[in-house]
């Protein structure tokens, strides 16, 4: 996993609550049995004004206008800006990865869908929780300041606006750490064994029904 | 100290490791595994070179991608006519075959929905932890166990390790006491609290479901809730165990047996929250108040009693929440103050992950029989959630009533929910949906879905429109 440290990036808006992961791509593209490709489809609905399906050539296809991500003052964007509860409803890990190969590394909104949040941080994706009231400023500023770039720090938990502002976000401690280190948790898991086999077999004794039993 | 909540016991009787950091390693019993979120988890233990930790805790299913239609299906997976489609499950059944891992294959009978195929063979049983890379994973919790959804790489990780790292959740009760009225279903039940508190209302929290209405609820109608927990925020969703659970699990595929089941049942005895345990968040409704629900919008909190009428975006003070509902309007095609039984449903879906077991087919058939679905709907389709459930209906006859009603009666899997397979809206058509998301494009790019009970699925599959299905049973009478 690609480890992340501080960036500072061009801001993107998703400006509206409860963006949810069909909307962030698609079921037609969860066929695909791989883990990458998935930018030219994010937000494919939103983007483009055809009805998109997997292994086109998104180039030639009619593109919304309205839509931020195809406005040139957004182009290059790695901070999206969004509302409440992103990324709610299915737990497709193909939504961040759609998000991180379009460009996006942190993503900043008043709360985050649980399972999404979760699987943000398995791929080195930042996302950053800050209080509604000071979203709400940042989409102001962002929607005045053309190429309006924000600094985020992980190791110091800030994010710098250009005027200097800094805001303090928390994030809980294990993630930060292998975010920051861009570490794999399976890893980390492996290391405690000896412990998994010391649990499976007290839990053996205590419940064998829930072993040996599925073959 | 005060008593713990049943989220409280299942958390403790699965920590492996607990950190100094709040995180801890729990321990996983059941993974169950779909062709959609898992290539990517096989792929990654191949590219480490690891192996699985325990075979015999997985068991896998194809569901999101299987057609439906009697004749592509009977040729099996060669048979699939989109090669993406196919692709992914044949990848399913070729990792399944080189891990060793159980798979009930495309034209096995117990395929299925994963989430109705889990419970049914006694794959998944009280007390358990279980995971499956799909968001609707909280359904088995209605046994008493703690069960959510996780992303690929957790699909990974548990393949692996048979581990997760994971922080506690806070505690919420959402109690319903008192009675339901005739015609008022778990479905309506989940969808009004889903009403209540929002999609992000229970964001943060395990839901326990409790209340009168909740013990005096069947198996059936106890997953449908537990199933719709994501939708209202919350990973997970769970009841307590009683009698009802005990006879549904016993005798079932791969529950224990004899002595062995005295002893689980000994111990599942205690699956249920203290009396003095302490909820971070209460939530109560009163069953009575409870009428048939109908979803307006793209959210699932967007939804109104059958007697509602469509929110003026005009009278709403939030900005956020008014662009919501005005996009939302717009979307559907939907003027402000509209009735919801004015709206006309082009397609009628009834199956799903929330709503495709016995119970719901029994219901639907209760409503269509003798009838015939409306010229106006253009298609009724009926898709039973496993093979078991297929053959139990059939054997009831079901299927006749479905299909002398003109409805269409498909094989098992996940069909319109979401639309990964043939089964999809055309753009701006209306769907009476049993499913759990009506969010844009769920069932088909430009689709508009309204989520609804089977019961108030077939009556507008008969009436033309939504109707209050409450009515409709005493006309019968």
């Amino acid at each position: 996993m690609k480890s992340f440290i501080a960036e500072r990036s061009r801001v993107a808006p998703m400006d509206r609550a409860n963006v949810d992961t069909d909307l962030i791509i698609p079921k037609q593209f969860l066929k695909s049995i791989r883990r990458s490709g998935f930018g030219p489809h994010l937000f494919d609905d939103l983007r483009y004004m055809d009805e998109g399906y997997p292994g086109q050539d998104c180039s030639r296809r009619p593109q919304n206008p309205d839509f931020p991500l195809n406005q040139a003052r957004y182009q290059g964007a790695g901070i999206l800006l969004a509302r409440e509860n992103f990324g709610c409803g299915s737990s497709r890990e193909h939504a961040p990865w759609a998000l991180e190969d379009h460009g996006f590394r942190c993503l900043i909104a008043p709360s985050f869908a649980d399972i999404f949040y979760n699987n943000c941080f398995k791929n080195g994706i930042l996302p950053i929780v800050l209080d509604a009231a000071i979203v709400d400023t940042l989409f102001e500023q962002m929607y005045a300041t053309e190429g309006y770039e924000l600094t985020v720090d992980l190791e110091a938990q800030q994010v710098t606006t250009p005027t200097g502002e800094v805001y303090e976000f928390e994030v809980d401690e294990f993630r930060r750490h292998c975010l920051l280190k861009g570490l794999d948790d399976i890893g980390l898991t492996l290391e405690d064994g000896a412990a998994i086999r010391a649990y499976e077999q007290a839990a053996r004794e205590r419940s064998p029904w829930l072993f040996d039993v599925i073959k | 100290m005060a008593g713990q909540t049943l989220y409280d016991k299942l958390w403790r009787d699965h920590v492996v490791v607990q950190r100094d950091d709040g995180s801890a390693i729990i321990y996983i019993d059941r993974h169950l595994i779909h062709e959609v979120t898992s290539p990517q988890a096989f792929e990654g233990l191949r590219l480490a070179g690891r192996s699985l930790w325990r075979r015999d805790a997985n068991l896998a299913t194809p569901d999101h991608n299987v057609p439906t239609e009697q004749v592509e299906r009977s040729g099996g997976v060669a048979a699939i006519a989109d090669p993406i489609s196919r692709l992914q499950v044949q990848t399913l059944d070729d990792n399944c075959r080189d891990y060793d891992i159980v798979e009930f294959e495309i034209n096995d009978r117990r395929q299925g929905i994963v989430h109705v195929v889990g419970p049914e063979q006694g794959a998944t049983l009280p007390g358990m932890t279980v995971v499956c890379g799909d968001s609707h994973t909280s359904t088995h919790g209605a046994l008493g166990a703690l069960a959510h959804g996780i992303g690929t790489s957790e699909v990974e990780h548990v393949l692996a390790t048979q581990c997760l790292i994971q922080q506690k959740m806070k505690n919420m009760l959402v109690r319903i006491d008192g009675a339901l009225q005739t015609g008022v279903t778990a479905k309506d039940v989940v969808l009004a609290v889903i009403g209540a508190i929002g999609t992000a209302g229970g964001s943060g929290y395990a839901i326990e479901f409790g209340g009168e209405v909740v013990r005096n609820m069947s198996m059936e109608g106890r997953m449908t809730m537990c199933n719709m927990s994501i939708e209202a925020g919350a990973r997970m969703g769970m009841v307590a165990v009683d009698d009802t659970t005990l006879a549904y699990v016993k005798g079932r595929t791969f529950a224990p047996r004899g002595a062995m089941w005295d002893r689980a049942v000994a111990a599942w005895r205690d699956l249920h929250s203290d009396a003095d345990a302490v909820f971070d968040r209460v939530v109560e409704l009163r069953g009575e108040d409870i009428k048939p629900q109908v979803t307006w919008g793209t959210s699932p909190e967007m939804v109104l009693p059958i007697d509602g009428h469509l929110p003026d975006p005009a009278s709403i003070d939030s900005p956020t929440r008014r662009a919501a509902v005005e996009r939302a309007l717009e979307y559907m095609g939907l003027q402000p103050g509209t009735a919801i039984t004015a709206i006309r449903p082009d397609r009628v879906f009834i199956g799903s992950c929330t709503n495709s077991r016995i119970e719901d087919l029994r219901a639907a058939a209760a409503v269509v029989r003798g009838r015939r679905v409306a010229a106006s709907v253009k298609q009724a389709l009926v898709v039973p959630g496993s093979g078991e459930v297929k053959k139990q209906a059939e054997a009831e006859g079901l299927d006749r009533v479905f299909l002398d009603a003109g409805m269409e009666w498909r094989e098992p899997g996940c069909s319109m929910c979401l639309a990964m397979n043939a089964d999809k809206l055309g753009a701006g058509e209306h769907c009476a949906s049993t499913s759990n998301r009506n969010f844009e494009g769920r069932q088909g790019f430009g689709g508009r879905t309204h989520l609804v009970s089977p019961a108030m699925a077939a009556a507008a599959a008969v009436a033309g429109h939504f109707v209050d299905v409450r009515d409709w049973q005493e006309e019968q009478v």
